[in-house]
């Protein structure tokens, strides 16, 4: 089988971060808890830090016109924590909606509707 | 039969992982199970980091996402939810929408990732080209350890452009020491504004 003795580049690396930001952005529309969007957005993030990974693989160092070389890692540490810190805020964000609403429903944290 | 590529086999195995519990968010209903499915889709996502050479960022998956993250929005689940199986259903008119048009992204990202040829990967040698074999196996064999270039790039040296051709480039190569103060800065802010939020309040009403 020709995917298991060739070796790999980058475009199945790139096709499973498509995968990843697609789950992720479909988990943000279709879910109503406030923890099912937030988990949405890690994966968008997720798959965002897989593509840069992607281009700065070293198989790819060859021809060096797409090639990110370490700057891909670089900017997908800098993802990781920003995800952690925008994680941290949300979460405050839910639970001031569950003491004041006692719930985690999106639909029914519209005060500020016009 | 040529042997089998062992990288490309744990390839497989880690991207079928990621992407069928990355699905398995997007289905369940149940926030518990989305939390397990999550960790391990992230989880099989940092091994598709080792696999591509880049071990630290791997690491960093691990550790802060994984154990860092991931502990939080669970701890987020336990803190918020109602019930032990709280379900919130979705219309099936939202579902459809939201499949249709991710149908379509996904659609056009695919296309565009296999386009490209130069991102097919290297060229496949010709059997009998020995130099060829050897310098394809010997990219894909190269350990890098990319640990001291990545801390040197967030102090502000680049030692893996050394030999940068540029001399445009190579002045102003500083490298990322202003982005990593502003992004620690920004997680000290974040941090203390979410303690700030997260402060139990009386209830409006309540008073």
């Amino acid at each position: 089988m020709n995917l298991l003795t060739a070796p790999l580049g980058v475009t199945p690396l790139l096709i499973v971060g498509a995968v990843l930001f697609v789950c992720g952005a479909v988990c943000m529309a279709t879910k109503r808890n406030a923890l099912g969007v937030l988990m949405g957005i890690e994966l968008v993030l997720n798959g965002a830090n897989v593509n840069f990974v992607a281009f700065s693989n070293p198989t790819l160092r060859a021809d060096s016109q797409f090639s990110l070389g370490l700057d891909g890692q670089l900017i997908a540490l800098f993802v990781i924590v920003l995800a952690a810190a925008e994680a941290a805020v949300a979460l405050a964000i839910v639970l001031n909606l569950y003491n004041n609403h006692a719930t985690v429903d999106l639909d029914r944290a519209d005060e500020l509707k016009g | 039969m040529d042997p089998i590529n062992w990288q490309s086999f744990f390839f497989l195995l880690f991207s079928a992982v990621a992407c069928f519990f990355a699905v398995a968010v997007v289905i369940s209903q149940n926030i518990v199970r989305m939390a397990f499915y999550l960790i391990l889709s992230l989880g099989a996502t940092a091994g598709l980091f080792f696999l591509a050479g880049a071990d630290f960022v791997g690491a960093m998956q691990l550790m802060i996402y994984v154990g860092g993250t991931l502990v939080l929005l669970v701890f987020g689940v336990m803190l918020t939810a109602q019930g032990p199986f709280i379900t919130m259903k979705t219309r099936s008119g939202e579902w459809i929408l939201a499949v249709i048009v991710g149908g379509s992204l996904l659609a056009v990202l695919v296309q565009t990732a296999i386009s490209v040829d130069a991102w097919q990967g290297p060229a496949i040698p010709a059997p009998g080209d020995a130099e060829q074999v050897a310098a394809v196996a010997a990219t894909q064999n190269e350990i890098t350890h990319t640990a001291t270039r990545l801390g040197m790039g967030m102090l502000g040296a680049r030692v893996d452009q050394l030999e940068q051709s540029n001399p445009t480039v190579r002045e102003g190569m500083s490298g990322y020491l202003l982005p990593f103060e502003i992004v620690s800065l920004h997680l000290l802010v974040v941090l203390v504004g979410a303690a700030y939020l997260a402060r139990t309040k009386k209830r409006a009403d309540a008073v």
